[in-house]
């Protein structure tokens, strides 16, 4: 790591603060190394993988890129594509419905209100496992299975019940004398809603966008029981394809891919990490 | 006079009542998405998936009532039940304090005042964020494997290593390091935690000559104690639910014999390649009445160990 600056704060012995550097060096050095060596891989052949542990490929190529993108019947294009249709579609959804239901609950004053929301504080630590087979007989039912509609409309209905508590909390921070001037002024709840809570909420908001875009692009589990056409699989799906058909004979082509699938979330870190990072810290997200 | 005051009055009660109805309206018209997806995607599966489990629902045909037998095959005759359960322990036993420990001790070195922390701290919580992916499960696979980046680093050292993921007693343990491994969220939660204990207390405690040993047992970790209570309760539940790694990692099987088989892939394989889903419906219930009884004993014993202050 070149970013070891020996200014030491107040009263710290050097020698010190020289040695958490160094341990925190070595602990994240350690801790990359498998993802650099990863992407390392994707460059190299087969026969290099398995006989350096280095870094730097001896001869750069990207061999194996080309061959993992078609490397099923059906190329990852066609996967990146779904996935990005899911995931775009589900940020949209859970922002909208997400949002809408936590201004009622924040900043809107009807009866039952404390009812719902403390069984929407129920559903956040319910395991999905208990409603799986009930939703997916409806879904099966509804003729929806193999489609993106099992994926995504659950987002429209904001089942998310994180990101609403999320927004609550955020919610009510906001001064009420906002909404109360707004109301003298005669303006409806929609119109303080999309003029006023909107408006002034954008850290929350790009925050749950940006983790539902991450949660939805890693998501494994309902792609995998809901889409079982090759043409509609997300790239999760289809790096798990991969892996079975012919991973074990094509490791750099499987790399390749692999670092493909990982690059939209690295992204999103590198240009989000505060606000990422600012989200886990407040609130307490499990990833 | 009185006319009009009543008049007036009712006039009052009646704009008062229009303004409880118009807020009543728009309350539950802002909460109508969430309602509908509450009621079918939530608590209407929730019942339903209770009855299937007196069932022995396949999929195919209408659902027999069955009474108990799901649940007493679940306590008596199911040798896989019992395994995949556990192996979730296991897991979740080891996983959690040692990712929770790691996680700590880093927060407490990145909370020394050093140069550089927002980097380090963003370092620590890549692996967090990428984790949950295919990929990382993938990469896992490899650096474990016979021939893979652990044994090459191994060989180094004259240290000829086994075939990890593919040797029931170790594979298991190829998981926990992956957990371990994705510490950084409950280390940023750390951090702000530690951020919030007063400074100085430290400088009297050192003007009182305690030593570092001293100070971490008797100001930091006690004062800790709401935040490791949270980040305990959150990352068992997580652990508990985890599958995408021993899916991919052991290709869908829980294989080695087993050594993988994590309850939620127990779950799914019994549900989705057997269509056994009453059973499964039955299984759902066991791992959510396990949770609750995990959460519920853990808010109960906070009482004991939680420091709250006033």
């Amino acid at each position: 790591m070149s970013d070891i600056t020996l200014d030491s704060p107040t009263r710290r012995p050097l020698s010190r603060s020289l040695l958490i550097h160094i341990a925190l060096c070595a602990c994240s050095l350690a801790m990359l190394y498998p993802l650099l060596w990863m992407l390392a891989s994707s460059f190299k052949d087969d026969s290099q993988i398995f006989s350096s542990a280095s870094l730097w490929p001896d001869s750069f190529s990207l061999d194996a890129y080309v061959r993992g993108w078609s490397g099923l019947d059906i190329s990852f294009g066609q996967f990146f594509w779904n996935s990005a249709v899911i995931s775009v579609l589900s940020v949209i959804g859970n922002v909208f419905a997400c949002s809408l239901t936590a201004f009622a609950f924040a900043r809107l004053r009807f009866p039952g209100r404390n009812f719902w929301f403390a069984l929407m504080l129920g559903t956040l630590m319910l395991p999905y496992h208990v409603t799986l087979i009930p939703q997916y007989v409806l879904f099966l039912s509804l003729d929806w299975v193999d489609t993106f509609l099992p994926l995504v409309v659950p987002k429209y209905l904001a089942s998310d019940a994180f990101f609403i508590f999320l927004m609550v909390q955020f919610f009510r921070g906001l001064p009420r004398e906002l909404d109360e001037a707004a109301m003298m002024d005669g303006c409806s709840p929609w119109k303080i809603y999309w003029k006023i809570i909107m408006p002034l909420s954008k850290p929350v908001l790009a925050t749950a966008a940006i983790f539902s875009f991450i949660w939805t692009w890693d998501d494994f589990f309902a792609p995998l029981i809901y889409l079982n056409d090759m043409g509609s699989y997300t790239v999760q799906l289809g790096l798990r394809n991969f892996v079975d058909s012919t991973g074990k004979s094509d490791w750099s082509a499987l790399f390749a891919m692999s670092i493909l699938t990982l690059l939209p979330v690295f992204v999103f870190f590198l240009f989000f990490q505060r606000l990422l990072i600012e989200g886990v810290a407040t609130t307490g997200l499990k990833r | 006079m009185t006319v009009a005051v009543q008049a007036s009055g009712r006039v009052e009660r009646a704009r008062g009542r229009r303004r409880i109805t118009s807020r009543t309206l728009s309350g539950y018209m802002f909460l109508t998405p969430w309602l509908i997806g509450f009621i079918g995607l939530t608590a209407g599966p929730i019942l339903v998936s209770l009855y299937l489990s007196f069932t022995d629902f396949d999929l195919l045909q209408d659902p027999n009532w069955v009474g108990a037998a799901n649940y007493v095959r679940i306590a008596t005759a199911d040798p896989k039940f019992l395994s995949s359960m556990k192996v979730t322990f296991l897991f979740v036993l080891f996983a959690v304090p040692l990712k929770l420990a790691f996680a700590l001790g880093v927060a407490m070195l990145l909370n020394k005042g050093i140069a550089g922390l927002p980097v380090y701290r963003a370092l620590f919580y890549l692996p967090s964020l990428l984790g949950a992916s295919v990929a990382i499960a993938v990469l896992w696979r490899q650096l474990f494997a016979g021939n893979g980046l652990i044994n090459q680093a191994l060989a180094l050292v004259g240290i000829q290593g086994p075939s990890w993921i593919s040797n029931p007693n170790y594979a298991l343990w190829t998981l926990v390091v992956l957990s371990i491994w994705q510490f950084g969220s409950p280390m940023i939660i750390f951090l702000a935690g530690l951020r919030q204990i007063p400074r100085d207390l430290y400088e009297a405690a050192a003007i009182d000559g305690a030593k570092p040993w001293h100070r971490f047992w008797r100001i930091t970790l006690p004062l800790l104690t709401p935040v490791v209570f949270f980040n305990a309760v959150i990352q068992t539940i997580e652990a508990f639910k985890a599958f995408t790694p021993a899916f991919i990692i052991s290709e869908g099987t829980g294989g080695p014999i087993d050594s993988t088989l994590f309850y939620t892939l127990y779950l799914y394989q019994e549900a989705f390649s057997n269509f056994r889903m009453g059973y499964a419906s039955a299984l759902a219930w066991v791992l959510v009445v396990i949770i609750a009884l995990f959460t519920a004993f853990s808010f109960l014993s906070a009482r004991y160990w939680v420091h709250y202050d006033e």
